[in-house]
């Protein structure tokens, strides 16, 4: 909402030294959200005069219409003729909207407009310009640029300074009204905030009488009204007027106001309701009533019905909109937009001005409905004061009698406006809740400032809020009217007493625990945006029927490529790994850590449980809620690729293999204590020989490896590239509460290396198990630290090279001793793994 | 080692002589001096100081010696080896001084070569950030509220006094899953957690909720569609206004500095009641560039002030929705943007360094911001 400063001066007596800045401030603090304050034609400097077109010669050997005008300016503003400085002047001027005989506002040689533009005398399209007839952008007044500014007849003479009688230097602030503060969207609303911040009288222009600001009924029958759906409105006031002139001009007064506010004049009966509209905040709407064919009522549309709009749009309507119609069909979508059919024009000597108080639920399920905003809608939706009306139908009917020559026919309306309910609160309320000391009677009269009618019943407050403030409903609305009064800026500054917490959960401390163990290994964290597509699951080789491809997906996606939720991490760390390469990185290492959602059935419902709000639900409706959402486990996933050692001074680097990827997750696992078991796995998207499947308990929790050639090759990856992701919940479910610390033994420690030739496709992991059962209790580790495949071993076998260390806890032990752990793992690795000793 | 004598030799040894003495010292003493380096000196130390070395050997002899010549005997040889062991406790400490002149400059290294082996990792500033806040919080006893992601429209809504024709519930604001009507949505803010401490957790309740939420903005230097906040959340009996005021300003100087505080604004939020815009003193100028044209603020833009988030007592409505006595208990609830906090914080000026996981911007910040 733009509300000139000059405007809100009309109806609270500001000191003049204030600037709209201090305005603002004052606001502001208020709670208004005064966004810009602009200073009109700010930029505009130099001779701006009235002008009086005195002739029109349009110059037609150009491509664009293009006009010679002679042009009034004032005495001593014309050209020098035979040395006398006389009062025309010729202009060259692109624009026809106009004829002679209006006036304009003329930028003579030596003003500046806005963006330094430079007026001076020059020859252009064969004639000498010297000025420039200017329009609302070139004065940087607004965005119109159809025409040229022709002011109101009699808005002035020529050489009167333009700069007043188009109001420059004029402050404008820019408000950001909140959805509860609908009252916000008048001048009205926001003098009387200006008034209260102030602390100064306001001259409410709605504290009238309606129908004395009209001439008696003419006794003629007016436009009938009804209301045939009560749940849409409920006050319809119908002012018929007769005898207009529709050629009348607006007066300058209200153009400039219009202009001010961001609005475009259009002609006499438009800018009345638009004018009235800004003032008061009551959406008004004309029709010509030689268009009518009958009574006007608000009803809800018709299954079927269309209408065109004022903006050339034909709308199909819904069942549940609201619509005024005569008999012949809708006419407007009520509270939102007019139709073509019934819209004034300039013809339309017979008007029936509507007011009416609509249902702000109704016009803004419409409004998003038609996906249709308007200056109306903005405020129907955010609630109008019902006492409107009457009121402001009957300032428009009046100045369309003062300034159209209209006379006034009279009246319907229909009544069904509920009393407004008073409200009582404890008088120590606002103190209770802002922590100020607010004695009673200020509360009181902090309340009767915003417009309330207060009784003191005891200990509290009997408020009746005022009729422009629907949001005030509940006690606790109150309560905030009160404290900005105060001022947010006078608040206490104090702390709760906060009961003993508990810190961290056990999860939040070991996620925290994997964010910095995946950070040791090297891996740099990415937050990935968790939208996919059916091409991301394709591309890695997601078989059809992998619980992967139980998608989530969403109604309205930012893409229509990713309209799914992730079900693997995957797809995000190889988009920001292939940003990374494609900016020149030479090594890859991104791991992340977050939700991935399943479940197919989700959303499909289309009556979902809406439990009341009246209360606390009860746990099966809290469990129906619960039953609409999808499962959403956190996952922890890596991508690496390039180098993972790099090569430098001291040697070769070494590219990031399988083991890698495996890697990571064991020093994972090691870091929180979680026993894993590696197995070789065939999972996509990884490579079938080179894939491990992680499990914890005998079950899987995720696969780490190198990527399958073919969706290395599809997803645009570096050759090689090993990657691994993990159910994270599975993983920290199992994580030992409490770590048991080891005995460590000061005894010395016995190396013996043992050399076992043993099948292929033996895994290692089940050697070293079978050494480890053999060798007992004195076994304290043992360690793969050789492989070997060759002539020496034979085909299809390979040898293992394992250091074990041998200890005990109390004593050295004996050769004889050691010995019998070797043998003990030698024969264990023969009968688990058929190991042989390498000779 | 010979055992002790019992039969005296009547006859002196010639090892013992005074001459063969005196040689066998010189010959140590000159082996000594020869010596060229630590190992040679080992050599000699062995050969003139060892177990076989003359000197050694003419030691052992004393003890054949007839009682009236053990003294003498003894004070020549002892004297003798006094002086080869001072000889070569001196002559080591040289060579050793020499050793540390020469050979270990010989094997001095450039030490300003690179060291960088192994390639760092990182965590994202993002999730240091909230970290970070957790821990303020946690600091004054409060605990960290979850939720999910994907959220009932109820959570994220209705029980937030949020109507059902209120425009963040339109399509233009809210991923919804499946269709328009499914009552799930992604949450569009960490709300929904707060109703789901009230709900689960008994009174009073201290929590801080971060995470990550959705609208359906494109991403641009100032909008991302997925983005985190914070929230808070007190419920108890007799919380003011002023505690909200005065959380703030404590939050407020823990991250940015003691003594800074915030500035309340009145606004409107349907979820609390009286509502408040935050705004951060800049904690860059403390508001010493406002009106100082000649001191330009870029942080807060010389207005002094830092739009920060929202934030307000509890709506009771809320409270009811959560089947709280809002008779008897009042909160307050406040929400900032993770994404908008590190950006003033660190003077990130476009969105999309956050979102496109470029691993020179997360490297930057460690693992700690």
């Amino acid at each position: 909402m733009r509300a000139p400063l000059s405007w809100i001066r009309q109806y609270v007596d500001l000191p003049a030294s204030e600037s709209g800045r201090d305005v603002a401030a004052r606001l502001i603090a208020a709670g208004l959200e005064v966004e810009t304050v602009d200073v009109l034609g700010a930029e505009v400097t130099g001779p701006l005069v009235v002008g009086l077109v005195l002739s029109v010669e349009e110059l037609t050997e150009f491509k664009k219409p293009i006009r010679f005008c002679r042009v009034e300016v004032g005495a001593g503003n014309g050209e020098v003729v035979d040395g006398v400085v006389s009062s025309e002047r010729g202009i060259i001027c692109g624009a026809s909207n106009f004829v002679a005989g209006d006036l304009v506002v003329v930028a003579l040689p030596g003003a500046v407009l806005p963006g330094g533009f430079q007026i001076a005398s020059r020859q252009t399209y064969g004639r000498v310009s010297d000025g420039m007839i200017t329009s609302e952008r070139e004065l940087g007044l607004g965005e119109d640029h159809t025409g040229i500014i022709v002011l109101a007849a009699g808005a002035g003479a020529p050489g009167d300074s333009g700069y007043d009688v188009l109001g420059l230097g004029d402050e404008v602030l820019d408000i950001a009204v909140t959805p509860d503060r609908g009252y916000a969207l008048s001048i009205r609303g926001i003098a009387r905030e200006v008034a209260t911040a102030y602390d100064l009288p306001f001259a409410d222009p709605a504290l009238v009488d309606a129908e004395a600001l009209l001439p008696a009924p003419s006794g003629e029958e007016p436009h009938g009204c009804s209301i045939t759906d009560p749940a849409a409105a409920d006050r319809f006031v119908l002012r018929t007027i007769a005898d207009l002139d529709p050629t009348a001009p607006s007066p300058q007064w209200m153009r400039r106001a219009l202009v001010a506010c961001g609005m475009r004049p259009v002609s006499l009966a438009v800018d009345v309701t638009n004018y009235v509209m800004l003032e008061l905040g009551q959406p008004l709407h004309a029709f010509d009533r030689a268009k009518l064919r009958g009574p006007l009522t608000v009803r809800r549309a018709a299954v079927g019905e269309v209408l065109a709009t004022l903006d050339h749009t034909e709308r199909a309507l819904h069942h549940e909109d609201v619509v005024i119609a005569d008999p012949g069909g809708p006419l407007a979508v009520a509270g939102i937009m007019g139709g073509l059919e019934s819209e004034i024009d300039d013809a339309s000597h017979s008007v029936a001005i509507e007011a009416v108080h609509f249902s702000a639920v109704a016009i803004a399920r419409a409004a998003r409905r038609h996906k249709l905003s308007s200056e109306a809608a903005r405020r129907f939706e955010r609630g109008v004061d019902p006492e409107l009306p009457a009121i402001a139908s009957a300032r428009a009917a009046a100045l369309l009698i003062e300034l159209g020559g209209a006379r006034y026919v009279g009246t319907s309306r229909v009544d069904a406006v509920a009393p407004t309910t008073p409200l009582s609160i404890p008088a120590d309320l606002p103190a209770r809740v802002s922590g100020m000391a607010i004695p009673a009677t200020r509360a009181a009269q902090r309340l009767m400032a915003v417009g309330a009618a207060v009784a003191r019943e005891e200990d509290r407050l009997v408020v009746t809020p005022p009729s422009w403030r629907p949001d005030l409903a509940d006690p606790a609305d109150l309560v905030e009217e009160v404290v900005r009064l105060e001022g947010y800026e006078h608040l206490p500054s104090t702390l709760p007493q906060v009961r003993a917490g508990y810190g961290l959960t056990a999860g939040q401390r070991l996620r925290r625990r994997v964010g910095r163990t995946l950070a040791a290994s090297g891996m740099v964290e990415v937050l990935s945006y968790p939208f996919i597509g059916v091409a991301d699951l394709d591309a890695l080789g997601v078989p059809a029927e992998d619980p992967r491809r139980e998608l989530v997906r969403l109604a309205n996606p930012i893409s229509d490529e990713a309209p799914y939720l992730r079900t693997t991490l995957l797809p995000g760390l190889v988009a920001a790994g292939r940003r990374n390469l494609s900016r020149g990185a030479a090594e890859l290492a991104v791991a992340e850590v977050g939700p991935v959602f399943r479940g197919a059935e989700v959303g499909a419902s289309t009556e979902p449980p809406r439990p009341s709000v009246a209360g606390r639900p009860t746990d099966e409706e809290v469990a129906a809620l619960h039953d609409l959402l999808p499962e959403q486990p956190r996952h922890a996933a890596g991508l690496l690729a390039g180098e993972r050692a790099r090569p430098g001074w001291w040697g070769a680097g070494r590219a990031a293999d399988w083991s890698d990827a495996v890697g990571v997750v064991r020093d994972l696992a090691d870091e929180l204590g979680v026993p894993i078991e590696v197995t070789s796995a065939d999972h996509a998207p990884w490579h079938p020989g080179r894939c491990a499947a992680i499990s914890v308990g005998g079950a899987v929790i995720g696969h780490a490896g190198e990527l399958h050639p073919r969706a290395v090759e599809v997803l645009g990856l570096p050759a090689r590239t090993v990657a691994f992701e993990l159910d994270l919940d599975a993983l920290l479910a199992v994580v030992p509460a409490t770590a048991p610390a080891p005995a460590i033994s000061t005894m010395p420690v016995a190396k013996e290396d043992l050399a076992l030739v043993v099948a292929a496709d033996m895994p290692a992991e089940a050697v070293r198990r079978a050494i480890l059962r053999g060798g007992g209790t004195l076994l304290e580790s043992v360690r793969l630290f050789d492989t070997y495949a060759g002539a020496q071993v034979g085909q299809g076998r390979k040898s293992l090279a394992f250091a074990l260390r041998l200890r005990a806890p109390d004593r050295t032990l004996s050769a004889a001793e050691v010995a019998d752990v070797r043998a003990a793992a030698l024969a264990a690795a023969e009968a688990d793994c058929g190991a042989v000793l390498r000779t | 080692m010979s055992a002790p004598n019992k039969t005296y030799d009547p006859v002196e040894v010639s090892a013992l002589s005074d001459e063969a003495v005196a040689a066998a010292r010189d010959a140590a003493l000159g082996a000594i001096a020869a010596a060229a380096d630590l190992d040679a000196l080992k050599a000699v130390r062995l050969e003139h100081a060892g177990d076989r070395s003359p000197l050694a050997l003419a030691n052992r002899e004393i003890g054949a010696l007839p009682p009236a010549a053990k003294a003498e005997a003894g004070k020549r040889v002892g004297q003798a080896r006094a002086a080869v062991k001072q000889a070569l406790a001196e002559r080591e400490v040289v060579l050793a001084a020499e050793r540390d002149e020469r050979v270990l400059i010989e094997e001095a290294v450039d030490v300003t070569l690179p060291t960088d082996r192994r390639p760092r990792g990182a965590r994202h500033p993002l999730t240091t950030l909230m970290e970070r806040i957790e821990d303020v919080f946690l600091a004054m006893g409060y605990d960290i509220a979850e939720g999910p992601e994907v959220e009932t429209e109820w959570h994220n809504f209705d029980a937030l006094n949020i109507a059902p024709d209120h425009p963040a519930r339109s399509m233009q604001d809210t991923f919804f899953v499946g269709s328009p009507d499914s009552g799930v949505v992604l949450r569009t803010h960490t709300s929904p957690v707060q109703v789901r401490s009230m709900l689960q957790r008994p009174l009073p309740i201290y929590v801080i909720c971060p995470g990550r939420v959705y609208r359906t903005d494109e991403l641009d230097a100032t909008h991302t569609p997925v983005f985190h906040q914070v929230e808070g959340l007190v419920v108890d009996e007799g919380i003011t206004m002023g505690d909200l005021k005065g959380t703030l300003d404590h939050f407020a100087g823990a991250m940015f500095g003691a003594g800074l505080v915030t500035r309340l604004r009145p606004s409107y939020f349907p979820f609390t009641e009286p509502s408040a815009e935050v705004d951060l003193q800049c904690f860059v100028c403390r508001g010493a560039s406002v009106g100082d044209p000649a001191n330009p603020c870029r942080t807060c833009s010389s207005e002094g002030w830092i739009e920060w988030g929202g934030c307000g007592m509890v709506n009771p409505r809320v409270l009811t929705a959560c089947g709280i006595d809002a008779a008897r208990y009042s909160g307050f609830a406040f929400g900032m943007g993770i994404e908008r906090t590190l950006m003033f914080r660190h003077g990130i000026t476009d969105m999309r360094d956050m979102v496109e996981g470029d691993v020179r911007f997360t490297l930057a910040f460690g693992t700690e911001v």
